[in-house]
């Protein structure tokens, strides 16, 4: 409940409207691309380009205002509650691919494969279909392709999963050395958790590359590539959106922002890393070791 | 329960900015600006969602194909429920919310404005991605707006803007959502204590997390739609290894929890007015806000109601019954809380009273119709049917456009600081109460005859039955112009309003003056 006696109420601003033309034209130049125009690449860059410059604007003003000593508490816990509603919001999107997941390993390929009522499926529509998970054949091998094989778990993936947690400690060690007014420490930490964070990204790219060339594990392999693409790609999205997000504060910090008791900029980024990295320990399980 | 709420704080013009033209429009934000533009945007809508389905109840006048060939007919069916639902009633409420919010709480404006701006600017753009769709080779897309696969992926060049469009309206909806959460949580004024809350508030705190919990998940079974036509994935092919149920299963994940989206604000608008006019706090504050939450938690448990008939393991289908008919025994407290609250109050008629009256009674039918259809073995013969439109549209017209109708009765007055016109705000609601019934009923009796719905041609013996609907539906139609001709008039005059407008209106929304000052409460008033 508040307890201010002023409000502070921000004026007036066009960076809304930028970034609704910016999606706009980035949306619209997608479905334009899908539907085979060139022109649709070409406006997904001019969207692409709006949507930074918009970033940059709004996101300035903000800091701007934040420096100039204008949020106050209540302005302070609005922003708390919208990041983490936010996350919250992306909890659920990840959700529903993870029921997809678990959709198709416990009823579709099942029934596919005769279990429960799916008898008859099994018989009249592809007898030879064996339900296995992770499914690498997919009923009909004319449409879509078989896969050689899963991605090996104790290799590459599980080197990944020490680098993104480890992240989340070291990220965890920037923030306290930020609360003790440590600066030295807190971008050397949050240094770190920028590198480790492009290393996963790069270790991730890798792997898509080994996947694809060598396992023939691709989105179009059955309904494990599908779903294993479409977690990973979206949760390998949301660390490279995480690490340039800290790359920024990190920038921020050289710079001399934030002191120990006015941080939230850095607090939010780092709320959001550890929410990829929660979101990763799941893919991980879900997804390659289970 | 806040009738005693004692106001101290004072409220005069602060930082005066007062931008004009266009500028103000689209930087604005401020509350009342945005609100205004969500409500504009959801009358314009409406109209537009409404000629549609003209076209398509002329086409049913009688048997046989006369106006529109089937693809168009298709088409102006599933536009006209994205029309409704994402372009009207959800803005609409976006819209009370903005405006009443603040004001309830006792707050200056909403907690990010700038957020705001661009919660509300989403949505014309994402409808011209969607109405542009209609221009295109092909045509828009005609799957329903329930965008079932296959048939949804066989939509052609339109299909990639319609799921972008999709994206777009979900953005819109969970940045306003988490505005409306943040707002509430953190910019009440001292001694506004949760169970103080306005019921219009709490209901759309409630609302708003439903909105965050479940558009991500639309979101994500529209982008697997897009992945299936597009990259070759098989979500939703059994050749892949997937499933076509799959995607009705995330779909009404999304789907059931957003009809109560669509009531829940209503719900709360209605608990505003009923007291009012009935001169009588509400009746059961405490179980009112309870069964709120009650309907929300329980409206996650339900969502295979839909899909009875697609094939679902026995256990499946008994679960989802008895979860669907549980949601009856809170929205049962609600209705019995309405009528109590009207139960010896001095009651008076005007046009707000009459809407939200004709709500309890007219939703409370379709809460009942639901409950047939909630009913795995009977639903089996409803399925598809006519009842099952009548059913929602009783739901959704009577209800949810019944209560934003009295809403906007109710608080035009605050908003415009001049009275409507009370002489045309009782026809418009007579003409409407009388032809909703007119349009919406006799499609029980075809639904339960066997007329399936989303088709334009029928068996003759129907023929009867669809000529009362159609005239229904046309004179409905029709009264609402009257609806916006009061509004227009309303805001370019009128007797003046006072700060309380209605004699047993009460809370903080009500000390301000009419119209209130640009920003609601530029220091926080104190609730006792």
């Amino acid at each position: 409940m508040s307890t201010q006696s002023a409000y502070h109420i921000p004026h007036g601003s066009h960076w809304p409207i930028v970034a609704t033309l910016a999606l706009f034209v980035l949306f619209g130049g997608a479905a334009v691309a899908l539907n085979g125009l060139g022109l649709g690449t070409f406006l997904m860059g001019i969207g692409v380009a709006v949507l930074v410059y918009m970033f940059v604007g709004w996101f300035g003003t903000v800091i701007d205002e934040s420096r100039a000593g204008l949020h106050n508490k209540q302005v302070d816990v609005s922003y708390r509650w919208g990041m983490s509603w936010f996350i919250f919001s992306e909890v659920m999107f990840f959700a529903c691919f993870f029921g997809a997941l678990f959709y198709a390993r416990l009823f579709s390929v099942p029934w596919l494969g005769g279990a429960g009522t799916g008898y008859a499926t099994h018989e009249l529509l592809w007898s030879d279909f064996q339900a296995v998970w992770p499914l690498l054949k997919p009923p009909d091998t004319g449409l879509f392709q078989e896969a050689k094989g899963t991605i090996a778990v104790w290799q590459v993936p599980v080197l990944n999963t020490v680098v993104l947690v480890s992240s989340s400690v070291t990220i965890y060690f920037a923030h306290e050395a930020l609360r003790r007014d440590q600066r030295t420490r807190l971008r050397n930490w949050l240094l770190v958790t920028v590198l480790l964070g492009f290393t996963f990204v790069g270790l991730q790219a890798t792997e898509y590359v080994h996947a694809y060339q060598e396992l023939g594990l691709t989105l179009n392999s059955g309904v494990f590539g599908a779903v294993f693409f479409m977690l990973t790609g979206f949760h390998g999205c949301h660390v490279i959106i995480g690490a340039l997000i800290l790359t920024v504060i990190l920038l921020r910090c050289v710079k001399g922002h934030f002191s120990p008791n006015h941080h939230f900029a850095f607090e939010a980024a780092a709320w959001y890393w550890h929410f990829v990295d929660i979101v990763w320990i799941c893919v991980m399980l879900f997804a390659y070791i289970l | 329960m806040h009738d005693a709420a004692v106001i101290t704080g004072a409220h005069e013009e602060h930082h005066a900015e007062h931008p004009s033209g266009l500028k103000r429009w689209l930087f604005t934000t401020n509350h009342k600006d945005i609100g205004t533009m969500y409500l504009v945007f959801a009358l314009a809508m409406f109209f537009v969602g409404g000629s549609m389905i003209l076209v398509n109840r002329a086409e049913l006048w009688e048997p046989g194909l006369q106006l529109v060939d089937p693809q168009v007919f298709n088409m102006l069916t599933t536009m006209h429920a994205l029309v409704m639902i994402f372009g009207v009633l959800m803005p609409a409420a976006v819209g009370f919310a903005n405006w009443m919010i603040p004001m309830m709480v006792g707050a200056p404006d909403m907690a990010l404005p700038r957020m705001n701006n661009l919660s509300f600017w989403l949505l014309p753009f994402a409808f011209v991605l969607l109405l542009g769709t209609m221009l295109m080779p092909g045509g828009g897309p005609a799957g329903g707006w329930t965008m079932y696969p296959p048939l949804m992926l066989q939509t052609g060049a339109a299909l990639p803007f319609v799921i972008f469009a999709v994206h777009i309206m979900g953005v819109s909806s969970v940045l306003g959502a988490i505005n409306i959460i943040a707002t509430i949580l953190n910019m009440r004024a001292p001694g506004m204590t949760f169970m103080k809350l306005p019921l219009f508030v709490w209901t759309w705190l409630i609302t708003a997390f439903l909105l965050i919990a479940t558009m991500p998940v639309l979101a994500g079974a529209v982008t697997m739609l897009l992945t299936d036509k597009y990259f070759g994935t098989s979500f939703f092919n059994a050749a892949g290894g997937g499933d076509p149920i799959l995607f009705q299963h995330v779909f009404w994940f999304f789907g059931h929890p957003e009809v109560y989206v669509l009531i829940l604000p209503a719900f709360g608008i209605v608990s505003q007015i009923l007291p009012a006019f009935s001169r009588k706090p509400l009746f059961g504050y405490t179980s009112m806000v309870y069964a709120t939450a009650a309907i929300a938690f329980l409206s996650f448990f339900v969502w295979a109601h839909h899909m009875f008939t697609v094939g679902m393991p026995l256990a499946g289908e008994l679960f989802f019954m008895y979860a669907t008919m549980s949601i009856a025994v809170p929205t049962g407290v609600k209705v019995f809380n309405w009528m109590a609250t009207m139960w010896r109050g001095s009651l008076s008629f005007e046009t707000p009273m009459l809407f939200a009256v004709s709500f309890v009674l007219l939703f409370t039918i379709g809460g009942l119709s639901g409950l047939m259809l909630a009913i795995t073995a009977v639903d089996f013969q409803y399925h598809d049917t006519y009842f099952v439109v009548a059913h929602f549209h009783y739901v959704l017209v009577t209800g949810t456009l019944f209560g934003l109708m009295g809403g906007a009765y109710f608080w035009l007055p605050k908003w415009t600081g001049h009275m409507y016109d009370e002489r045309l705000g009782q026809l418009h609601f007579w003409l409407s109460v009388i032809s909703v019934n007119v349009l919406f009923f006799p499609q029980h009796f075809l639904g339960l005859a066997g007329m399936p719905r989303r088709i334009p041609d029928y068996a003759t013996q129907f023929t009867e039955f669809n000529q009362i609907s159609t005239i229904g539906g046309m004179v409905f139609g029709a009264s609402q112009l009257i609806f916006l001709y009061v509004v227009y008039k309303c805001i370019r005059g009128g007797a003046r309003a006072d700060d309380r407008v209605w004699e047993g209106a009460t809370g903080l929304e009500w000390t301000l003056s009419s119209p209130p000052p640009y920003h609601s409460f530029t220091s926080a008033p104190e609730v006792r």
